[in-house]
């Protein structure tokens, strides 16, 4: 259970105004001037230390992702945050950027002199428009106060943050299909390799990294990456932004210690399960790109990526989506095919034509006009895919069905059986 | 150079590789939809998934480079079911449309599903449909089959240059479509035709004309620009049913201009198939004979000074060096092939040819042109310059009109003054030409055809010197020819001194001459020319047969055999496809024909016998003709007769020789260093010239080719190769199923002995019966065989010499027409009394 | 190109806005700038874009009129056609559906129209079904053209459906009286 003092976001809900003096009073912008003459080398060491990994669903550990932009001055460096918060049960970003932007900015600042970046794109989801309307606003607030721009914070180092709203493409959530969105074009994903740490935005070496991630860098720099790390299990460490969603007693975001039980969250923060911790019937733990798992494992599983894992799940986003007894999971699951169908942006063969045709065979198996023959047909279906696409939308459409059917297929081969003999 | 293992055995690449190209050079071929080695990689049909160890998930081998020490697996298990998974998935879409579709026999999708797809489909929802797109006049859109490869778009982004295809939707509800449905508006359109890999892009001429099994296949030249593009001529019975381009990397790539691609079926319409004359003003019918008859009149009636030739754009090589040869022996001065009214005499053929050559532009680092708009004139080459520019950014600079030539360049202006400026320092692209290692100025037909032309050519070749366009391995001076009949004309000399076609068509409406010979001379308006015949010798019913008087009917260029050279001066060959119509005869056959009807005692039998006599005059055209992979046979065939001579050679005594067998037969033993000296011929020849030869069958080892050639001591007269067949009208002008079956080899043996014995065969006609045979034998002597049966019919050449009478006093060599005439009626007599 | 007396151009206002945001990107990659192009044309022009808009954002530009064509039909933000004053969006993903996102379409179907995509009688609502819109711990929700309007009832959408229609739209967020995501204690 994480103390007060150890939150990081401490402007969370809201209770108090975004504005950069209720933020400086809060603790953002303090003397960021010395983190940064601490030098790169320092930055980057730091964030090693911490073990933070990637919040935006990938996990990936963010020192060594800063570490792969090259070093080499002649080039434009960008970073690019990724403020597309569009998986089905995240909303986290959204919190941040409307309480506790300054926090995401200065990190945006701290980030980019780690990585030799004088830019930074904040790509935005298009659907929030109010909160774009307040990131803007943080932003001049700051360029206002020479905390960004030409010489930012006294630093020495110039920096600019331009806001880009996007349009409605889960999509472009993708890293390099935002970078495509970007520059203009349709969201559709690039081929890797190039990575984006060689060839990114405008061709040039670029860094994307999610909102949470890039929030959390001024407080671990300031109160020190072996601090971060002190929470959760080794290799998942640190806090973390939950939300929690579906059929609980109180939904809500809760910042809370990486590794702590799923049990534990979901009843000291949300309230426990509608009916009772016994009438849960499954969670899909991080977002509706990970498979759910049934109640006997969320009996005991904890909240962190390896753990996850290890039962065939993942952390991903941390959006615990919690169903009970009385959900349709065929229903539940059908509509993320269809969330999946509506968001595939149609380069690729097999997302492009197995995302419809996925959905059409649940919807199938969901009015009961289907046999367990259309069953292993659908996961054959879901095989097909994995691994076959350009991007990971393809894996994160096969996975919930794989989930459902690894953990419930025998309940709705019942069910079919009992719609047909009706 | 990296190492990588393929399947286990390890093969050395170039680095820059992808595992596609990689695996392509270790002979793997990879099934692929969106990969195109002309286009950017796309990876996005997921067809050429491999495995990769080290890797989790497969990999797309079409965009992932390859590393040193890299394995790869492509037939692995799971390389297996991505396959057969990507394949189910472009077909649960997919409408079942193969009966109907004109991609069927040639289509991609149908070979890779045959190949690796799934056994049978288990797709029980309802497919999409796709509304039909408009995209103009010649692409035929079935958007419903179009599987989302973007090689269309690709295309007109990288190659064509117009930004005018894109795909509109997300996901599964993806169309590809031009803006609002408008034409495709470039000159290389069509080209997405060929690219696409399924039916949803056809060509909307040829919608349901025909199966691409039924169509014959010749690769020729075309016509409709001086480029020369090598072309592939598709046609079923006479008729040409369409055009597809030949790889040729020094020209066109894969390539074709839509012009080229569609006026074939012109070749259709209006088309002149008999001699025609004017009597009381109207065109009447008549014999070919009765039509020279009186232009023979004519010509005995008139001086020298009032006739005049008038040469077309489409006249051939050949049919040009007859034209020169008959105005020469009639001393007919005016004679003029210059149509679009060149006004610039020129002295060498480095003055009006395209000198760097296409494959030049690859390695150009500026580029000036002058009065030229390639886009119109030459759309290929606008292409080749379009690539060297995105590629490299090379400088580009026209003066002239400012026309969109899709890609970025300097209009330095339409004046001509220009020119001077830039002599003069005074302009500001002097800096990018001077700076420029191998720069290139491309002279259009505009810039020759005006008064002043003659001071502007000179000034252009002061040009040359002050930028170096000449140097030890560059060429920098360049002349667009217009028409593909051009730099033919100009090599035979069917120019006047001094003058212009205008000049000439000035004199012919004051009524200077009383005979003008218009040889496909379209381009000229003949309303006012006063006091003259006009004789038209051409393929259709155009602008000249309108004025004739006299109309020969003469061949297309689908339709006999000729040589054309582009506007690089390259000797290109061109192949008959097609007949024909009715009493149309090949060009050059009219003027020989004509010459004989005056007498003029050339002794010209057969197009070879033209090509001879014109490569003796001119032998730098022949030369050329060995830069091609044609040439380069004759190297392993100087190299084989060698073999023949030491073999013929053996001088072994006959208990040596008994000792001395293998099976049974008498080995040779000079077979092993004749075996070397072949081996090493084959080695010294480089990928295209083997690739060449081996399209022609040419045999490829050792063994094949003492069996070709019937080196070994075999007396078996069976084989098939030894047979040619005989014909009678030396003027048959057509090329038939059986010439075209004989192999390379027969029809290389026949031409190489023609003058010998003039055995060369030609039947018109698959049924066809001949008179009898000739059969050669080991010693390479032919004599006459008669068939046994009569009406006996000639058919795939399977036959064996027990089908015939020979009579083996007949061994020898029959050198005329007439003693082979001869010798036939002895074996008929001979057969009738045995009959009797 | 549009040449008739009122086609579609950026008003004095947005004609700054537009140099602004081109402003963001390199000279040399002024494509970048669609979207944000595209979304102020849209708003001028009651929120929707016609042919001719795309034409005048794509030749503002210079880029090809396809190109600007497959970003518009690509997003799902960009309208096409006329959806009434307000386009309410009801979120019918998962983590809605569970907290019942059904009655919210229950009510929009009462109140605006029983098909989507439908512009009322009144003109004044159409309403869709889109995926998530990430507010997902406050569920079920509607986006009504900027605005979110969190944690409905059916009783609660029609209220808010109704406040607009009066002309004195309810506050936006929570309707059960939350404060953003905390968790009602």
């Amino acid at each position: 259970m994480l103390k007060e003092k150890d939150k990081i976001f401490t402007n969370l809900f809201g209770d108090e105004p975004f504005h950069l003096k209720n933020a400086q009073a809060r603790g953002d912008w303090d003397n960021t001037k010395e983190l940064i003459k601490k030098g790169r080398e320092w930055i980057i060491d730091e964030m090693k230390k911490s073990e933070l990994r990637g919040r935006g669903g990938a996990g990936f550990p963010t020192g060594l992702k800063w570490s792969f932009m090259p070093k080499d001055s002649k080039l434009t460096n960008y970073l690019v945050v990724n403020a597309d918060e569009s998986e089905p049960g995240t909303c986290k970003d959204r919190d941040m950027i409307r309480n506790e932007p300054h926090k995401l900015i200065e990190g945006c600042l701290l980030a980019s002199f780690a990585m030799n970046a004088h830019t930074c794109y904040i790509y935005i989801r298009g659907e929030y428009f109010n909160e774009a309307v307040v990131l803007q606003k943080a932003i001049d607030e700051a360029y206002d106060a020479g905390l960004i721009g030409k010489n930012a914070a006294k630093s020495g180092w110039d920096f600019d943050i331009f806001l880009h709203r996007g349009a409605g493409a889960y999509i472009c959530g993708e890293e390099t299909a935002l970078l495509e969105s970007l520059e203009g074009k349709k969201g559709q994903p690039r081929l890797k390799p190039p990575f984006p740490a060689n060839k990114g935005l405008y061709g040039s070496p670029t860094t994307v990294n999610n909102v949470e991630t890039i929030a959390v860098v001024p407080t671990i720099l300031r109160r020190g990456g072996e601090w971060f790390s002190s929470f959760g299990r080794p290799k998942n460490t640190g806090t973390k932004v939950f939300c929690i969603s579906g059929h609980v007693n109180n939904p809500c975001n809760i910042e809370e210690e990486m590794s702590i039980p799923l049990r534990e969250l979901v009843e000291k923060h949300a309230g426990g399960v509608t009916g009772g911790w016994d009438n849960l019937k499954a969670v899909i733990p991080g977002g509706s790109s990970v498979p759910l798992i049934p109640k006997s494992t969320c009996d005991t599983v904890l909240m962190d990526f390896d753990s996850l894992s290890a039962v065939k799940s993942g952390l991903g986003t941390a959006a615990v989506i919690v169903m009970d007894k009385s959900t349709d999971l065929v229903k539940a699951i059908s509509k993320l095919s269809h969330f999946y169908k509506h968001e595939s942006c149609g380069q690729c063969t097999p997302c492009r034509e197995g995302t419809g045709w996925m959905w059409r065979m649940m919807e199938k198996i969901g009015n009961g006009h289907a046999s367990s023959n259309d069953i292993d047909k659908l996961l054959d279906v879901t095989k097909q895919i994995e691994g076959h696409t350009i991007c990971a939308l393809g894996d994160a459409a096969a996975w919930p069905i794989q989930g459902l059917f690894r953990h419930f297929r025998d309940e709705i081969e019942e069910q079919l059986k009992k719609t047909k003999a009706a | 150079m990296a190492k990588v293992k393929i399947n286990g055995s390890e093969i050395e690449v170039s680095d820059g590789m992808t595992i596609l190209q990689a695996c392509e050079e270790a002979g793997i071929e990879i099934p692929r939809f969106c990969y195109h080695d002309r286009l950017s990689i796309a990876g996005n049909c997921r067809m050429c998934l491999v495995d990769v160890e080290g890797s989790p998930k497969p990999v797309a081998s079409c965009a992932m480079p390859i590393n040193e020490g890299m394995s790869i697996h492509t037939n692995t298990q799971s390389v297996k079911k991505a396959r057969e998974g990507v394949m189910e998935f472009l077909l649960i879409n997919h409408p079942l449309d193969c009966p109907v579709c004109d991609q069927g026999g040639e289509c991609d999708l149908q070979d890779q599903t045959i190949a690796f797809g799934p056994e049978n489909s288990r797709f029980e929802e309802n497919k999409r449909a796709v509304e039909e797109k408009h995209m103009g006049p010649l692409i035929k859109t079935y958007m419903t089959r179009c599987i989302h490869c973007t090689r269309c778009i690709r295309f007109a982004d990288e190659v064509a240059g117009v930004n005018q295809l894109g795909a509109v939707n997300r996901g599964e509800n993806m169309e590809i479509t031009t803006y609002l449905e408008k034409t495709l508006d470039s000159e290389l359109s069509a080209n997405i035709v060929d690219l696409c890999p399924v039916g949803a892009l056809t060509s909307k001429p040829y919608q349901f004309e025909a199966r691409p099994w039924e169509l014959k296949k010749t690769e020729t030249i075309d016509v409709m620009d001086a480029v020369g593009s090598n072309i592939r001529v598709d046609t079923y019975g006479w008729k040409v049913k369409r055009v597809l381009p030949v790889l040729n990397e020094d020209i066109n790539e894969e390539w074709i201009s839509d012009k080229t691609r569609y006026a074939c079926d012109g070749l259709l319409n209006q088309r002149l198939d008999t001699p025609y004359i004017k009597k009381n003003n109207k065109l009447e019918q008549v014999s070919w004979g009765e039509t020279f008859s009186q232009l023979k009149k004519l010509v005995m009636d008139s001086d020298p000074d009032e006739i005049a030739f008038l040469v077309g754009d489409f006249i051939d090589l050949e049919t040009s060096y007859l034209i020169k040869k008959l105005s020469e022996d009639l001393s007919i001065k005016a004679v003029d092939g210059r149509q679009e009214g060149c006004k610039v005499p020129f002295n060498h053929r480095s003055q009006f040819l395209f000198n760097s050559k296409i494959k030049g532009i690859d390695e150009t680092d500026c580029i000036l042109m002058i009065g030229t708009n390639t886009r119109e004139e030459a759309a290929i080459i606008n292409s080749r310059i379009r690539k060297r520019v995105i590629s490299s950014n090379i400088p580009v600079a026209l003066i002239g009109k400012n026309v969109d030539l899709t890609y970025k360049y300097n209009h330095l202006g339409d004046d001509i003054n220009i020119l001077i400026d830039l002599l003069n320092e005074k302009n500001s692209f002097y800096k990018k030409l001077i700076n420029a290692s191998k720069p290139m100025i491309i002279i259009g037909q505009s810039v020759l055809n005006r008064d002043d032309s003659l001071q502007i050519y000179s000034l252009l070749e002061t040009f040359t010197d002050k930028f170096n366009l000449i140097q030890e391995d560059w060429n920098g001076f360049n002349v667009l020819q217009l028409a593909a009949a051009r730099a033919g004309i100009l090599e035979m000399g069917l120019i006047q001194k001094n003058k212009s076609v205008d000049d000439l068509v000035a004199d012919a409406e004051k009524g200077k001459f009383k005979l003008v010979f218009s040889f496909g001379a379209d381009e000229i308006s003949y309303e006012n020319f006063s006091n003259c015949k006009i004789v038209y010798m051409g393929t259709h019913g155009d602008r000249g047969a309108n004025a004739a008087d006299f109309i020969l009917p003469s061949a297309a260029y689908t339709e006999k055999d000729a040589i054309f050279i582009n506007t690089e001066g390259r000797v290109q060959y061109a192949n008959k496809a097609s007949f024909p119509p009715g009493e149309a005869r090949e060009d050059w056959k009219i003027i020989n024909q004509f010459s004989e009807v005056l007498e003029l005692k050339w002794s010209f039998l057969e197009l070879y016998d033209v090509r001879d006599e014109m490569f003796a005059k001119f032998p730098h055209l022949k030369e050329d003709f060995n830069d091609q992979n044609n040439g380069l046979v004759k190297i392993i065939d100087n190299k084989a007769n060698e073999e023949v001579e030491i073999i013929n050679k053996d001088t072994r005594s006959s208990q040596e020789k008994k000792n001395d067998t293998i099976n049974g037969n008498i080995k040779s033993f000079e077979e092993n260093s004749a075996k070397k000296i072949f081996n090493t011929a084959w080695a010294d020849l480089n990928d295209r010239q083997r690739e060449y030869l081996r399209k022609y069958n040419y045999p490829e080892t050792w063994s094949e080719f003492t069996e070709h050639y019937g080196f070994k001591v075999v007396n078996d007269i069976k084989k098939k190769n030894n047979v040619v067949l005989l014909y009678e009208d030396q003027y048959a002008n057509s090329i038939g199923k059986a010439w075209n079956d004989l192999t390379y080899n027969q029809k290389k043996w026949a031409y190489t002995k023609r003058n010998k014995n003039n055995l060369i065969g030609l039947a018109d006609d698959a049924n066809f019966s001949p008179d009898g045979i000739v059969v050669l034998n080991d010693n390479q002597e032919a004599y006459y065989a008669q068939p046994k049966e009569i009406n006996f019919k000639i058919k795939n050449l399977s036959f064996s010499i027990e089908d015939f009478y020979i009579n083996d006093s007949i061994t020898r060599h029959s050198s005329t027409m007439a003693e082979c005439s001869r010798a036939r009626s002895e074996v008929r007599s001979s057969v009738t009394e045995k009959a009797s | 190109m549009s040449n008739q007396k009122n086609a579609f151009v950026f008003n004095k206002e947005n004609e700054i806005k537009a140099k602004e945001i081109l402003l963001k990107y390199p000279t040399d990659r002024r494509q970048s700038a669609i979207m944000p192009l595209l979304d102020l044309a849209q708003r001028q022009n009651e929120n929707w874009l016609s042919r001719d808009i795309v034409e005048y954002v794509a030749d503002y530009l210079e880029m090809p009129f396809i190109k600007a064509w497959e970003v518009v039909t690509f997003y799902s933000m960009y309208y096409t056609k006329y959806n009434g004053k307000y386009l309410v969006q009801v979120c019918g993903t998962t983590p809605c559906w569970l907290r019942g996102s059904d009655q919210v379409i229950k009510a929009c179907k009462e109140v605006i129209s029983p098909e989507p995509n439908t512009v009322s009688s009144d003109g004044l609502f159409s309403w869709i079904q889109v995926e998530c819109l990430g507010a997902c711990v406050n569920a079920p929700l509607v986006q009504i053209n900027d605005d979110y309007y969190e944690d409905l009832t059916y009783d609660t959408t029609k209220n808010v459906l109704q406040s607009l229609i009066d002309g004195s739209p309810l506050s936006i967020g929570s309707q059960s009286g939350r404060k953003s995501s905390k968790a009602v204690s």
